[in-house]
Order: C-alpha cells, then structure tokens, then sequence
C-alpha cells in the first residue's frame, strides 16, 4: 500500500466582514434570484396551476 | 478486517391520482406495477420502450420477465431479472434494488428504479379513464405529518458487536444529514406550528423519536434493530437504516451510501473509538436539520460541544487515516478513492460556501430555487406555491420534474441507466437471481433475497439457497447459466 497523501481539513478562512458571519446560506435572494432568472421562467410554465388544490391533495398515509 | 459492504436502497414512493375526487393508494399502486409487469410479457400491450433501451433486441424480452416472490401476500409483489423486487408496501409502490457491489452501483440501481417507475407511469396511464393520471413523487413526506421511507442496507459482520454499531452509526446519521438532506419547507414535528421552521435540511428528521428500535411506522428510531440478515445469519448482519431522505441528486445519494459505507467498514475495523458522541442524539437530530446556518454546536456526551461539520471533517479524517492503514477493498478501490474525495469536497463546500452545492446537495438546490422564487413573486416561506414547489421537485416525469431542471450533477449514463433496468449487478448473487430469471421464466417459481426456486419437472421443487450475497457472480456462475439448455441442467451442473 503506497504511502496516502493524508488530506486535512483546511484552516477556516478569514472572515472578512461582520456581514459574513449571518447564517451560511443567508444569501441575497436578489443575487440568487438573478442567476436562476431563465430557470425560473421554465419552472413557473411547468409549476402547478393550482398550488393550493394540488398541495391539499397530496395526502400519504401507511408509510414506513 | 472490515467484509465486502454489499449495499442496497429500497425507495417508497409517494403516490398521487389525478382527476379524482377520492383514490385508493393501495390498488393504485397495485394498477402501476401490473402495469409494468404487462409490459414486460409484450402480449397485452404492445412493446413499445424497446427505444429506451439501446442494445437491448426486444424480442428477446418477449417473455415473463417477472416472478412472484416467495412471500404470500394478496398485494403485488414481483422479482425483476435486474435482481430488483418491485411491489406494494403499505400504501405505496416500493422499489427494492438489488444487491449491489458498492455505492456508485447503489447510486446506478436506484436510478434505475426511478426509470421503471417512470415506465409503469407511462404503461398505466393508457389504462386510465380520460382526465386520469398515476403520478408518483420521490420523496419522503406529504408535508402533513406522514412519512414513508427511503432505506438502505449494508452487509456487515455478525461478529461486530450490534452496541458499537450504535454507537457510531448514531453519530453518523444524525451530523450526515448537511449533505444527505433533501430539505423541506416547514415542519411536521407533534405540537410544533408549521411555519416556525421556514426551511429545514430533510425530509425525513422531524419524524425521529427514538435513538434505538425495531419500528419503522411510527416512533422512529435513527437506529433500527430489524435482524433480518437474508444471509447466513452466522456470519451477517444486515443493517436496515431508516434514517434518510430519498434523493435526486446523484452526488448525494452516492455519498450518503459511500460515507456510510466506509464508516461501518471502520466500525468493523475498530478504529473509531475515539470518535466523539452525541448526548442526546435525538433532539440534535432535529436541531441540524433546522440549522441553515451550519454552525449551532452539538452537545456531546463528555460535556464538550462540537457542530454537525465538525463532526463531519471528524469523520472524514478518520476515513483518511484508515483508508491509509487499511486500504479501500471493502468498499471497492477506486470507488473508495471517490468517495473520499467528494466527502472532502462537500465538506469544504458546506464550510466556505453551502450555494455552491446547488448541483450536488438536495436541500442546496431547492433553497437556493426557493429563494429565488420568493423574490420574483413577493412570497414568503408559507406560500402554498413554495409547498407546491417542494412536492414537484421530487416529480420524477421529464416534463414537471423541478430537480430535473436544476442541472444536478450526473455521475451515471443514460445508457447504463437503461440497462440496469434489465441486467442484475454482475459481483454479487443478484446475478444468480436476475440472471435465472431471465433465462428460465418458466422454471422459477419463487425468488427471494436468499433462496431462489425451480420447477424442473420433478416431483419436488428445487430450492438453491443463496446465503452468501458475494455469491452467484457472473463471474461465477455467467457461463453456467447461459449454457444451460434449461434449469434441470443448470442445477445438475451446479451440484
């Protein structure tokens, strides 16, 4: 067994701002809302018509 | 020395009928797989999916493809020839994937599974009633307080002491949840509002009860104790794990299999003792599930306190270090290899920058998609569109699938996909099985996970019995069986 290159977790990076330190996914819906702008589009022609009905009707019962 | 983790991923599905006003789950899930097992006969209803499957000549399909298993049940309940069993659980239609080699062929099996029911979809709707449609979502939840489930099985090693596999599986399950989560909106937990959890990492831990039991419906246990080996019970144990979401990103089902995997072989090998412990690992179940932030410590046993990623890199570190001193056969070299290095990846994504998973991690992909779409439309996280959203990312149907338009990461083919459907994994006995089954429809009359029975004719039936899940290869018995004229000849050449 050839000698394994052992990998270490990296030293957490320097927080660079008082803004980063919000929680890790808190970021701009705005920025994210910009990147997804074309699949959006998509998923709003293919999203169900009636979200309250379809949402309503989805009952599973007697699962594991 | 930690055995071969021969795995596999059974999958219930949820179930929907559209254009009625009340439905019965059961015979619906009923009418689904007889539809897909009408197809394979090719006499009822045309043959008509050779073009989903390359290389494939349907002719040579043209025959029972199916047989009941041994269980006696008045549900459907069939055995496929890619050694798969696909019945009615419950109220819902369950796909059990062969056994499989390793993690990245788990990943290969359950994909497979989703194309068989995308097929039974398809065969079913030409039975419906205008205005009708079967539609099943892979998920775990119906956002109301039910759940049903995605588990998986690993091989393990009787003589490994079942209080130490619950030691360090628990720490597992619980902390692996930032990257096998499937995320959802809300929560389910008894006497907890809805909407005070806006959004949570997955499906599945608001219905965890117990650290340790042998439910699987109701109060559930992160650690289920259901000793049912399907092996030789003397030297196997096989561990039933209900405590995980079904996915649809491929990333994470292979990593929620491969990390999984790697631990129990260390489990095996002993090398986990130092590992820290939870002290109440059911609340810290729920707490990371509904820590966006990644970052709430965890108390732990000592008094200490530790976060979910901590304990993760902790984990991992351990692998490395074993991997090193072990090596990675148990859990196939180069597979091993892979895993390893995604585990790290993910890792560091959750550590720097948790967006950037979008294509790997389910709970990324659908958060990032929620937000954007509060944004465009001026909602917030109770919106019944955000509800519906989370139901249809599990859609599996090309046209309305949400995950399918996500560009989450590949790590199969379409075309193996296409022949896992068919074909059994060739190194383990799922290939007797799927294998015999194919050759000889007429001749086996049961099958199940450890036993597989023939009618040659005689006055007896003939059981060959399968207690060894590495057994049965294609290596070993590939050019038995297709030599055979029949079954008579296979099981005089097999004695």
């Amino acid at each position: 067994m050839p000698e394994r290159e052992l990998k270490k977790k990296p030293e957490p990076q320097q927080r660079e701002s008082e803004a980063d330190l919000s929680p890790a996914v808190a970021e701009s819906g705005t920025k994210i809302k910009a990147e997804l702008d074309d699949l959006l589009d998509e998923i709003d022609e293919v999203l169900e018509t009636n979200a309250e009905e379809f949402v309503k009707s989805y009952i599973q019962k007697g699962g594991q | 020395m930690a055995i071969p983790k021969i795995c596999g991923i059974e999958t219930e599905y949820g179930i929907l009928i559209r254009g009625v006003a009340e439905s019965n789950p059961i015979s619906s899930s009923s009418m689904l797989i007889n539809s897909y097992l009408s197809l394979l006969e090719g006499d009822r209803i045309g043959w008509d999916f050779e073009d989903e499957m390359p290389g494939n000549d349907a002719r040579q399909d043209q025959r029972l493809l199916s047989v009941a298993p041994e269980v006696e049940t008045h549900l459907v309940n069939a055995v496929l020839t890619n050694g798969a069993r696909y019945y009615v659980d419950h109220a819902h239609p369950e796909f059990s994937a062969p056994e499989c080699i390793d993690a990245a062929q788990a990943l290969l099996y359950d994909r497979a599974g989703e194309e068989i029911l995308l097929q039974s979809m398809a065969a079913a709707q030409r039975q419906m009633p205008d205005g009708q449609e079967i539609v099943v979502y892979k998920n775990n939840s119906d956002g109301k307080g039910n759940s049903y489930g995605c588990h998986e099985n690993y091989l393990m090693d009787r003589a490994t002491p079942f209080p130490s596999i619950v030691l360090h599986a628990t720490t597992h399950f619980v902390t692996r949840q930032i990257f096998t989560g499937s995320g959802k909106v809300g929560t389910e937990m008894p006497g907890v509002r809805r909407d005070s959890v806006p959004f949570q990492l997955t499906q599945r831990a608001d219905f965890f009860e117990e650290e340790v039991g042998l439910e699987t419906t109701l109060k559930r246990p992160i650690i289920n104790t259901r000793d049912e080996p399907h092996a030789d019970p003397v030297k196997y144990r096989r561990l039933h794990v209900i405590a995980g979401d079904a996915n649809m990103a491929e990333v994470a089902t292979f990593l929620k299999l491969g990390s999984t995997a790697i631990l129990l072989a260390m489990i095996e090998d002993e090398v986990l003792d130092d590992l820290p412990q939870l002290a109440h690992p059911v609340p810290a179940m729920h707490q990371v599930s509904q820590d966006l932030s990644l970052s709430e410590p965890l108390l732990l046993a000592d008094g200490s306190s530790m976060t979910a990623l901590e304990m993760q890199w902790l984990i991992l570190e351990h692998a490395q270090n074993w991997a090193g001193s072990r090596g990675l056969s148990s859990v196939g070299e180069e597979v091993g290899e892979q895993i390893l290095q995604r585990w790290e990846e993910v890792l560091n994504g959750l550590d720097q920058d948790p967006l950037s998973l979008a294509s790997q991690v389910d709970w990324v992909a659908k958060y990032r998609l929620f937000q954007a779409s509060m944004e465009r439309h001026g909602l917030d996280w109770s919106s019944p569109r955000l509800a519906a959203m989370d139901l249809q990312y599990h859609d599996l149907r090309a046209g309305t699938s949400l995950s399918r338009r996500m560009g989450l990461e590949r790590l199969t083919t379409d075309a193996q996909v296409a022949l896992a459907i068919t074909e059994p994994p060739p190194e383990t006995r799922a290939y007797f099985r799927g294998r015999c089954l194919a050759r000889f429809p007429e001749q086996v009359v049961a099958a199940n996970w450890d036993s597989l029975v023939f009618d040659i004719g005689e006055s007896a039936l003939q059981r060959v019995p399968m207690l060894e899940p590495g057994k049965g290869t294609q290596e070993a018995v590939g050019a038995l069986i297709d030599s055979s004229a029949d079954a008579a000849e296979l099981l005089q050449r097999l004695k």
